[in-house]
């Protein structure tokens, strides 16, 4: 009541107020949306030249138009299937990892009592996050380095030393423990807010009826991070093309192409080395596409189950 | 203090175990690079090097100091991470504060928000933005490390989420008292978001500190490499070598001492400021989870 009141009484003023901010806030927008225009949106029409020959001197207008015959092209390659499953391998191997280590690490560090351990604890296994990967590529081929502890310890114990960085067989599992190594701290972040979120009264009553801390963590805490946890999956399953540029670039050489290069790493050697920029822009769209469908698919999914998405 | 019980006892020795290798597995690597970058080039060589140095010296670090390119490329990092951040900042405040107000304040807001969600989800890919860039003869310039990357989509949503806690009341009393909206947003949205700001702020520096691909792609000349991109190119593998210049300069300054050193001193600046990324990071993850 009160508020229609007010309403009408003020309509007139109020209307006319609001004209003027929304016009300033128009204003405002413009230049953050200019640049989008310019540096996300520009970008995309100049995807174009995916369907072309592309000629830098000629242009995007006037180079000669091919159509589908570098997406042909691409797929007639015998390493597009390679790069192309490398990149699902890699991606989903860390995708399922980079849930399950960090919430167990999570659950684990909750059940630690002491706030001083669990604070310095915390602030150290963040770290590697904020370190870029220029950096830990140097610090992960010392550790895998013929001469580096991880030979160290394989030939005390009888081994022959392992060539970690260039040999296929291992190669890749260096690269996704690596990378949950990196992330693990950083994303139990996510799950250590959601566990301060359950009520203690659950527990209490959980340990009335008899249940040890184990079975309360398999009644209660689990059930209570599954959200999240779908949450999480759904938002990582829109990137299950984007195996990790960074790393793999900084890390790879030609001998572990067969087992560790991704679509990334493909794109940029064949668009910006080699400047075939046609067939680097239709590989490049090629998975932008797929991505875009995939990450609406998955928004859908978990706004569906827990009712809430990413966008 | 209760009695454990011997189960809970057990479990608890097992999980204190599991979560301290975790930390070690983080912190010693570090510590090793710091060790190598402090000890003498043979013990290095001879492998002996563990997490304390050996042969105690800092001839590395005495090295770096007269290496121009190292300075050169940090004094292009701290540039690019200054102009980069105030950039950002602009751009993250004025797409915020309008996405932030009600579809009845602001009608055009959904359209504006569709472009901003679509300019997250879809990226065209590196070519097309390499060539958008080299059209406007931005490369070797400071501005093709700032621009492109100018609107922060992620930070723009984490804003706009913190903006629509803000009170409205806060609002209605500014406006009563006969405040325009840039008062507003200066005196009343800006001072109450410290928090978020500082959060967003904090992940720009850390980006533009840490990128290395745009300093690659964007320039030509190898004096204006960023820190990071200046690294990137010393440790590449040498089968990535392409021209005889790149092999005498690698030949050169391949050490494995002078390259940790490089590495530590490049980290510094991130650590100093750890303290309040660690305060301000978490906070910033928890209200960009509360979505659009």
């Amino acid at each position: 009541m009160k508020q229609d009141m007010t309403k009408s009484v003020q309509k007139p003023r109020k209307k006319r107020a609001l004209g003027n901010e929304e016009l300033f806030l128009h204003l405002m927008i413009l230049p953050g949306m200019i640049m989008l225009a310019i540096f996300v949106f520009a970008p995309f029409v100049g995807s174009l030249m995916a369907f072309e020959k592309y000629v830098p001197a000629k242009g995007i207008l006037g180079s000669e138009w091919v159509w589908f015959d570098n997406f042909k092209f691409i797929f007639s390659l015998p390493d597009s299937k390679q790069v192309f499953m490398n990149t699902l391998i890699i991606a989903f191997a860390k995708l399922i990892l980079n849930i399950i280590i960090p919430v167990t690490f999570a659950i684990m560090l909750n059940e630690i009592r002491v706030s001083i351990c669990k604070r310095t604890f915390q602030t150290i296994v963040y770290l590697p996050h904020f370190l870029s990967w220029v950096v830990l590529a140097t610090v992960v081929s010392n550790m895998f380095s013929l001469s580096g502890p991880f030979n160290a310890v394989i030939t005390a114990l009888g081994g022959d030393p392992i060539q970690f960085m260039s040999d296929n067989n291992w190669f890749r599992k260096v690269i996704i423990g690596t990378d949950v190594w990196k992330e693990f701290g950083y994303n139990s972040v996510v799950y250590l807010a959601a566990l301060t979120g359950i009520s203690p009264d659950l527990y209490e009553a959980a340990s009335i009826d008899g249940a040890n801390r184990f079975k309360q963590t398999i009644h209660i805490t689990v059930p209570a991070l599954l959200p999240t946890v779908i949450l999480m999956t759904a938002l990582n399953l829109g990137n299950i093309l984007n195996a990790g540029f960074d790393q793999i670039f900084n890390l790879y050489n030609p001998l572990v192409y067969e087992t560790a290069d991704i679509i990334d790493t493909y794109v940029y050697r064949i668009g910006m080395v080699e400047r075939q920029y046609s067939i680097g822009a239709a590989v490049g769209l090629l998975k932008s596409v797929i991505s875009f469908i995939l990450i609406l698919g998955a928004n859908k999914c978990a706004k569906k189950t827990t009712g809430s998405g990413i966008f | 203090m209760k009695k454990m019980k011997p189960g809970t006892l057990v479990s608890q020795i097992i999980i204190w175990i599991v979560i301290i290798l975790l930390t070690l597995s983080c912190l010693l690597p570090l510590l090793n690079m710091v060790a190598i970058s402090l000890s003498g080039s043979e013990a290095v060589a001879a492998n002996e090097v563990g997490f304390l140095p050996k042969d105690l010296n800092v001839s590395a670090y005495k090295k770096l100091l007269g290496d121009a390119q190292f300075w050169k490329s940090t004094w292009i990092s701290v540039e690019r991470v200054v102009l980069g951040t105030l950039i950002n900042m602009f751009f993250t405040v004025t797409m915020a504060y309008p996405l932030s107000k009600s579809r009845k304040r602001f009608r055009a807001r959904e359209v504006y928000m569709k472009l901003v969600i679509f300019a997250m989800l879809f990226t065209s890919g590196i070519i097309p933005l390499f060539m958008v860039v080299s059209h406007l003869h931005l490369t070797n310039t400071i501005w093709a490390l700032v621009l492109p990357g100018a609107v922060p989509v992620f930070n723009v949503i984490l804003l706009i989420n913190f903006f629509k806690g803000v009170p409205e009341a806060l609002d209605e009393a500014a406006r009563i008292d006969g405040a325009g909206p840039i008062t507003i947003l200066l005196r009343v949205y800006l001072p109450v978001s410290l928090p978020a700001l500082a959060t967003v702020a904090l992940f720009a520096i850390v980006g533009h500190w840490n990128d290395y691909f745009s300093g690659l792609i964007y320039m030509t000349k190898a004096s204006r490499y960023p820190l990071q991109t200046y690294i990137q190119q010393l440790t590449v593998d040498l089968t990535q070598v392409t021209d005889a210049n790149q092999l005498k300069q690698l030949a050169a300054m391949n050490t494995r001492t002078f390259n940790a050193a490089k590495i530590v001193v490049s980290t510094i600046p991130l650590l100093l400021i750890y303290p309040f990324l660690q305060k301000y990071f978490v906070s910033g993850i928890v209200i960009g989870a509360v979505k659009e």
